[in-house]
């Protein structure tokens, strides 16, 4: 599914990543976890192909298909998706017709007819039902004076109606209560099927009790430092990350 | 100085320049070496118009200068009339003149388009708009100008008390292209609204001025302009509102924002407000920015293409504009020439 391997990333002239590899098969959950400033949001835009990070070493593939030779929207049509940490307002494009744009775009890509209306309307009372979505807030300007939890089960939901292959899950724990953590969580895990990996990249072990992930990988200097099962994420919040900062200088 | 004066007298020299004030963005004199000879009657090239759809509008045309000069609204009566200027010549000019009347209580539903066939013409056009007492006028204009021509238009309109105006003007520019609405207003519950969008590419020029002037006490004008420029464009807006002594309870707003999308474009904005009441609630704001780069991205992580993600972003920065029009109709071909305008090519 998702493999890296050897990735050295430069932003503004400054290395972040420093020969990180990963490897995430289908139907696995892995968690990436690091002090801040390790490059877990370096790692997270690289993939998906924001400009300003600079790969000068390495390669990234999901499912054979080389990342860094497509546009962030054609790795978007062949199935990657990011949950951004800080989901962008879109004044004026309600959120429906954002996703709408989107989904037409990517069957558009892989050579697919468009969804109806009907259809995509059908899908989307479903989806919102499910995400406790009110469906009059999806016809309002995309995440525009949407409050932070807001924001992040907007993110969900359009991963939702894109049913995307490759999930990455950016700090999505962040700004999230209790409730809407808990709504969130259940969104993502609908989401987890044996065709479908995730990578879920986050500061604190809390998220982990709610979506539980199959290996743990700890970020720290812009390289993989230590990997392990699910207790990895549990030593972590006892010890913290200073042992591995320690490692990777 | 004007292009009427000039067209009449054949002399460039009467053509307005950027040494006059009101004309220092759109300088006719240096567009315009000679006064072409003017435009034949051409009744062969009418095509449908961009309001084509709108069934229940009736045509009024005007080719080249040649059609009626008059359009009446009865007292109490309404009509949806699309009215079109037509310019097919090449190196040619011409002028006409149109007086609108809309009788007390009338409304009329004002579908505009001043479609260039032709290349090189020169057009000047002078709209004289009454409205009578409690009468509306919905007016959608789009300027489908060539390219290479040079057009002006220089609407008077006259209110009287508790009449509507609502206008949105629609532009792709011209070589030099300039669209005046000139407004006395009464005050004593009349409205106005004066929009208009501009989406401008390779070295067009478009240039909306307004100027409204408030006599009465009473009166509420709304104005919203927002526009994008690409490649060598400039647009021009210059938007002016006086309130005069006594013009009491006057509300007043202007508001122009725009997005440039290259570094050789240009955008030149002079909104102006004189007030001379006491008791008076005035406004403007005016912006200038690029389109934000990051929600571009967004989009593109989205699975759109570049292209379609900023016609995206720009149809909906400008859509709050055409969302303003009332008629169904209307709006939707306003919105329709906003997605087909070409601007997302980079």
């Amino acid at each position: 599914m998702l493999s890296v391997t050897n990735l050295h990333v430069e932003v503004g002239g400054t290395p972040i990543l420093k020969g990180l590899s990963l490897e995430v098969p289908a139907g696995e959950v892995h968690a990436i976890m690091g002090p801040n400033g390790a490059g877990k949001s370096t790692l997270s835009y690289t993939l998906v192909g924001r400009e300003g990070y600079e790969v000068t070493q390495g390669a990234a593939s999901l499912n054979g298909d080389d990342l860094f030779a497509l546009e962030a929207n054609e790795r978007a049509a062949k199935g990657l998706f990011l949950s951004f940490q800080y989901p962008l307002e879109i004044p004026g494009v309600p959120s429906l017709t954002f996703i709408r744009t989107a989904l037409n775009a990517q069957r558009k890509a892989r050579g697919e007819g468009e969804i109806g209306a009907p259809a995509f309307l059908k899908l989307a009372r479903e989806k919102a039902a499910s995400l406790k979505i009110d469906f009059d807030m999806l016809k309002r300007p995309l995440n525009v004076g949407f409050s932070g939890g807001e924001k992040k089960r907007m993110e969900i939901f359009q991963m939702a109606m894109l049913s995307p292959k490759f999930l990455i899950l950016d700090e999505t724990d962040s700004g999230l209560d209790i409730d809407a953590l808990r709504i969130v969580s259940e969104g993502v895990n609908a989401l987890r099927s044996p065709e479908r990996g995730m990578l879920v990249i986050t500061h604190y072990q809390r998220l982990l009790d709610y979506i539980k992930p199959d290996r743990v990988h700890v970020l720290a200097g812009g390289k993989i430092v230590a990997s392990g099962g699910p207790e990895l994420a549990l030593e972590l919040e006892e010890t913290g990350y200073d042992r591995f900062s320690q490692v990777a200088a | 100085m004007s292009l009427a004066l000039a067209l009449q007298s054949g002399d460039v020299t009467s053509l307005p320049s950027r040494r006059d004030e009101a004309w220092r963005y759109t300088d006719l004199r240096a567009a315009l070496r000679a006064i072409p000879e003017a435009s034949p009657k051409d009744e062969a090239s009418i095509t449908a118009g961009p309001f084509a759809a709108i069934a229940e509008a009736e045509a009024l045309v005007i080719v080249n200068g040649f059609g009626p000069d008059r359009l009446t609204v009865a007292p109490g009566e309404h009509r949806t009339v699309s009215l079109r200027f037509i310019a097919s010549p090449a190196a040619r000019a011409h002028h006409a003149a149109l007086a609108i009347e809309v009788a007390e209580g009338g409304f009329l539903t004002l579908l505009e388009s001043h479609e260039g066939l032709g290349s090189d013409y020169v057009s000047d056009l002078a709209i004289n708009l009454q409205i009578g007492s409690g009468a509306t006028v919905e007016r959608v204009v789009i300027l489908n100008d060539s390219a290479e021509a040079i057009s002006v238009v220089t609407a008077t309109v006259d209110l009287a008390a508790n009449a509507t105006l609502n206008q949105t003007v629609l532009t792709n520019g011209a070589k030099r292209q300039r669209f005046e609405t000139h407004v006395s207003h009464p005050g004593q519950g009349a409205a106005v609204r004066l929009d208009g969008v501009y989406l401008l590419g390779d070295a067009s020029h478009s240039d909306q001025t307004t100027v409204v002037t408030h006599k009465g006490e009473g009166g509420t004008t709304h104005q919203l302009t927002k526009g994008a420029v690409r490649d060598s464009a400039r647009a021009v807006f210059q938007g002016k509102i006086t309130v005069e002594r006594g013009a009491d309870q006057t509300d007043a707003r202007m508001g122009h924002h725009a997005l440039i999308l290259s570094e050789r474009a240009e955008i030149d904005a002079k909104p102006e407000l004189e007030i001379y009441a006491d008791d008076v609630s005035c406004a403007h704001g005016n912006t200038v920015g690029a389109l934000d780069e990051e929600a571009l991205f967004y989009i593109r992580s989205r699975g759109v293409p570049l292209i379609e993600a900023r016609v995206l972003l720009i149809s909906a920065f400008v859509g709050e504009v055409t969302d303003r029009i009332s008629h169904d109709g209307a709006r939707q071909v306003a919105q329709d020439w906003l997605l087909a305008s070409g601007m997302g090519a980079s």
